[in-house]
C-alpha cells in the first residue's frame, strides 16, 4: 500500500477548464483543479450541481467537450487505448453498485483481473478472497449479488474495483441507495481505505465522513467550484453564502 | 416491534378440493355455466368420437410403415445408408461424452434420447436396424462412463461439436464415385439438415445484427437496419424462390448448390427475426452494466462478451426458442422450390397411385413429426432457463 511519504507534489489528475453540456445543458462551466497522490477529497453540492458529472468525466464515463483533464500524466482524448489505460488505473462505485448479476460475487471481483489484467484464474481467486476478507464478507463469495444485502453489495462493488489496483478511487454517491442501517458499514470500508493511503474522490452527502476523513472538500453550485477547502475551514469559517446555506441545511436533519 | 408475545407464523390456509367440490365450484355453479359445460362436453365428446372411429377404423395405417424410409430419408441411395448411421453413432457418442462431462441437462437430454431410441429398438423393424437402434444406445452409455467426471477433456467436446457439423456434411455426402449428392437428400433428414444449419448460423448472425443495430457508428446501424427491415418485409417464400431462380440467372458462372442455396436464404431469413429478438434484450440491459464494465478497463468486445450478451440472450431465450421452432417449421417451405422435404416426401406419397386418396394418414404423421420436433425445442427451452435463473433479477 502506497504510505503519504510517496506523496509527491506531481498532482496525479489535472483538471484544467472542464466544460461539458447534454444537449444545450451547460453542467459543467469550466472546472480548474487537481489532486495530489493520496489526497482524499469529498465533493459535495446540491444535485444538478455538476458533482457526479465531473466525476465521471475523470474515466471517460462522461465525454468533456472542452478544456483538459490528465490523469497519471496521460491526457484524455478520444483515443481508446488511453481510455482504457486510464480505466484500469481508476477504480469506480457507484450509487446503483451496478454489480453483474449473472455472475456470483467472487466472479464479479475476478473479471477485471483475468479478462484486462491477464492474471491467472487462481492467483485472482486468492487476491478476490482476501479482499472481501478486508469489506468483511468473505463468506458471500459464492452468492449472486442479489442474494446478499445492499450494503454487502456495495463492499462487494468496492472489491471489485480495488481487485484491479487502482491508483484512484472514485465513488459516486457510494451510500445513497442503502437503507440507513447499512450506511456505516460501508462508510468504514472507505475509512479503512483512506487510511491505507488511497487517493480517493468521493461524492457524498455524509457530512460526517466529509469532516472526519477528508483532505479537502470541493463545494460544487451550478457546474462551479464554488468553495475549495480543507474540511476545519469548509465548516467553520465558510466563504461563499451558498456553501453556508448547503452547510446549515445539510447539518439540520 | 418489542411486543411481549412473539407474533406466530401460521401456515397459509389451505385450497384443497375434492373432484366433485371442483367440479361444482367451477363448471356448475350458475346455470349458465351449467349450461356451457354441457355443450363443451358434448362437442368435445362428438369430436374426439369421430377422429377415434377414424383412426381406428377407417384409415389405413399401413402407408406409414410401407412408406417410413422414404418419410425419414428421402431417396438417400439405399446402399449408401451406412453414411447416416456413422453420423448418428458419431453424435451419440459426443452427446454421450457432454453429459458424462457437464451433467444437468444435458445428461438429461442423453436420457431422453436413450430412451427414444431404446423405443426405436423396440418396434419391430428389421433384426439389423434393432440392432443397430440398440447400439446407439449401448454408445451413448459407454462414452458417458468414459467421459464422467473427466472435467479436462470439456475444451475437446467444445471442439468436437464444433467439428460436428462439417464432419456431417462430409459423411453424408462423401467423394467420389460413391458421392451422395444433395439432390438426394430428403425426408426428415433434409428437414432437420436444413433447420440444424438455419438456426446454428442465423443465431450469430442474428447476434452480430442486433450489435449492428446498436453501433454508435451511423453507417453501420443504417446498413443493419436496412438489412433486417428489408428481409422481414419479404416473405420466406420470395427469399427461396430467390435463391433458387435468381442466383442462377444472375450468376450463372456461381455453381451453387440447391440446397446450399436453401440454407443460405433460411439463414438470412432467420437471422433478421433473430436480431430483432437480442436488440429486446439488449435494450433491456440497465446502462449502469455497461458503465461498471468500462470503469473496469473491459473494452467493448470483451464488455458485450462477458457482461452485456450472457445477461440479455438469457432474457430473450423464449423468444429466441420461438424463432427456432418457427425456423424448423418454416423448412417445409423448400418443398415448393421442388426439394423433397419432410412435407414434400408426404406430397410425393400422397400423389403415388398406389396410396392415392391417404393424404389424411400421411400429413397426419408429418404433422406429428413435426410437433415432437417442436415441442423438444420448446421443453429444452424451458429447462435451461430454470437451469439458467440462478441469480437472475
Amino acid at each position: 500500500m502506497d504510505n503519504k511519504e510517496n506523496t509527491t507534489n506531481d498532482p496525479i489528475i489535472v483538471c484544467e477548464d472542464i466544460h461539458k453540456w447534454y444537449d444545450d445543458f451547460h453542467v459543467l462551466k469550466g472546472i480548474t483543479t487537481s489532486f495530489q497522490t493520496g489526497e482524499r477529497a469529498v465533493i459535495c453540492g446540491p444535485s444538478g450541481s455538476g458533482k457526479s458529472t465531473f466525476i465521471r468525466t475523470i474515466n471517460r464515463l462522461e465525454e468533456h467537450q472542452q478544456g483538459k483533464i490528465i490523469v497519471e500524466g496521460i491526457e484524455l482524448t478520444n483515443d481508446l487505448r488511453n481510455i482504457n489505460l486510464i480505466r484500469q488505473e481508476v477504480g469506480m462505485v457507484f450509487q446503483q453498485f451496478n454489480l453483474f448479476p449473472h455472475l456470483t460475487n467472487l466472479q464479479n471481483i475476478t473479471l477485471g483481473p483475468i479478462r484486462v489484467r491477464k492474471i491467472a484464474k487462481k492467483q485472482a481467486e486468492t487476491e478476490a478472497l482476501a479482499l472481501l476478507d478486508r469489506m468483511d464478507i468473505e463468506d458471500q463469495a459464492n452468492k449472486y449479488p442479489t442474494e446478499i444485502s445492499g450494503g454487502q453489495q456495495q463492499r462487494v462493488a468496492i472489491a471489485r474495483a480495488l481487485a484491479m489496483e487502482p491508483k484512484i478511487m472514485l465513488f459516486d454517491e457510494p451510500t445513497s441507495a442503502l437503507d440507513p442501517e447499512m450506511i456505516s458499514e460501508v462508510l468504514d470500508v472507505m475509512r479503512e481505505l483512506a487510511q491505507s493511503g488511497m487517493t480517493m474522490l468521493v461524492v457524498t452527502h455524509e457530512m460526517g465522513f466529509a469532516r472526519e476523513v477528508a483532505d479537502r472538500i470541493l463545494f460544487f453550485d451550478e457546474g462551479l467550484i464554488v468553495e475549495d477547502a480543507p474540511p476545519a475551514e469548509f465548516f467553520d469559517n465558510p466563504k461563499h453564502e451558498r456553501t453556508k446555506l448547503f452547510i446549515s441545511q445539510t447539518l439540520q436533519h | 416491534m418489542a411486543t411481549e408475545e412473539k407474533a406466530q407464523s401460521h401456515k397459509p390456509p389451505r385450497n384443497v378440493h375434492s373432484p366433485q367440490e371442483w367440479l361444482r365450484q367451477n363448471l356448475f355453479n350458475t346455470w349458465y355455466n351449467v349450461i356451457l359445460s354441457l355443450l363443451s362436453i358434448g362437442f368435445i365428446l362428438f369430436i374426439s368420437k369421430g377422429i377415434l372411429t377414424w383412426a381406428f377404423t377407417e384409415a389405413k395405417w399401413s402407408v406409414i410403415p410401407a412408406n417410413l424410409q422414404l418419410i425419414l430419408i428421402g431417396s438417400y441411395p439405399r446402399d449408401q445408408i451406412w453414411r447416416i448411421w456413422t453420423v448418428i453413432y458419431l453424435l451419440s457418442v459426443l452427446l454421450g461424452m457432454s453429459a458424462g462431462i457437464w451433467h444437468g441437462i444435458v445428461r438429461r437430454f442423453a436420457i431422453i434420447l436413450a430412451c427414444v431410441w431404446l423405443i426405436c429398438a423396440i418396434i419391430p423393424f428389421q433384426l439389423a436396424t434393432r440392432g443397430l437402434f440398440l447400439g446407439i444406445v449401448v454408445s451413448i452409455a459407454i462414452s458417458y462412463l468414459i467421459a464422467s467426471n473427466k472435467i479436462s477433456w470439456h475444451r475437446w467436446i467444445v471442439i468436437g461439436w464444433l467439428l460436428s457439423f462439417p464432419m456431417t456434411m462430409i459423411v453424408l455426402r462423401g467423394f467420389g464415385e460413391n458421392a451422395v449428392l444433395t439432390s438426394n437428400w430428403g425426408g426428415l433428414l433434409l428437414t432437420l439438415i436444413l433447420a440444424i444449419v438455419g438456426i446454428c448460423a442465423s443465431f450469430p448472425l442474428g447476434v452480430f445484427l442486433a450489435l449492428c443495430r446498436q453501433s454508435k457508428l451511423p453507417a453501420i446501424r443504417w446498413i443493419s437496419t436496412t438489412y433486417i427491415e428489408t428481409i422481414r418485409g419479404v416473405p420466406l417464400i420470395t427469399i427461396l424462390f430467390m435463391g433458387s431462380v435468381l442466383i442462377p440467372i444472375f450468376m450463372p458462372e456461381m455453381n451453387i448448390d440447391q440446397v446450399v442455396r436453401m440454407m443460405i436464404g433460411i439463414t438470412f431469413f432467420s437471422a433478421a427475426y433473430m436480431a430483432e429478438n437480442v436488440r429486446g434484450g439488449l435494450q433491456a440491459i440497465p446502462r449502469g452494466q455497461t458503465e461498471a464494465a468500462h470503469a473496469l478497463g473491459l473494452n467493448y468486445p470483451k464488455t458485450m462478451l462477458f457482461i452485456v450478451l450472457p445477461q440479455a440472450l438469457r432474457s430473450v431465450i423464449p423468444a429466441i426458442v420461438g424463432q427456432f421452432i418457427s425456423l424448423f417449421k418454416d423448412t417445409s417451405l423448400v418443398s415448393i422450390i421442388g426439394l423433397i422435404d419432410l412435407l414434400g416426401v408426404a406430397k410425393s406419397i400422397t400423389a403415388n397411385r398406389e396410396w392415392l386418396g391417404l393424404q389424411a394418414e400421411v400429413y397426419l404423421f408429418a404433422a406429428v413429426i413435426y410437433f415432437v420436433f417442436s415441442y423438444s425445442m420448446s421443453y429444452v427451452s424451458t429447462e435451461v432457463e430454470a437451469s439458467l435463473g440462478v441469480g437472475n433479477t
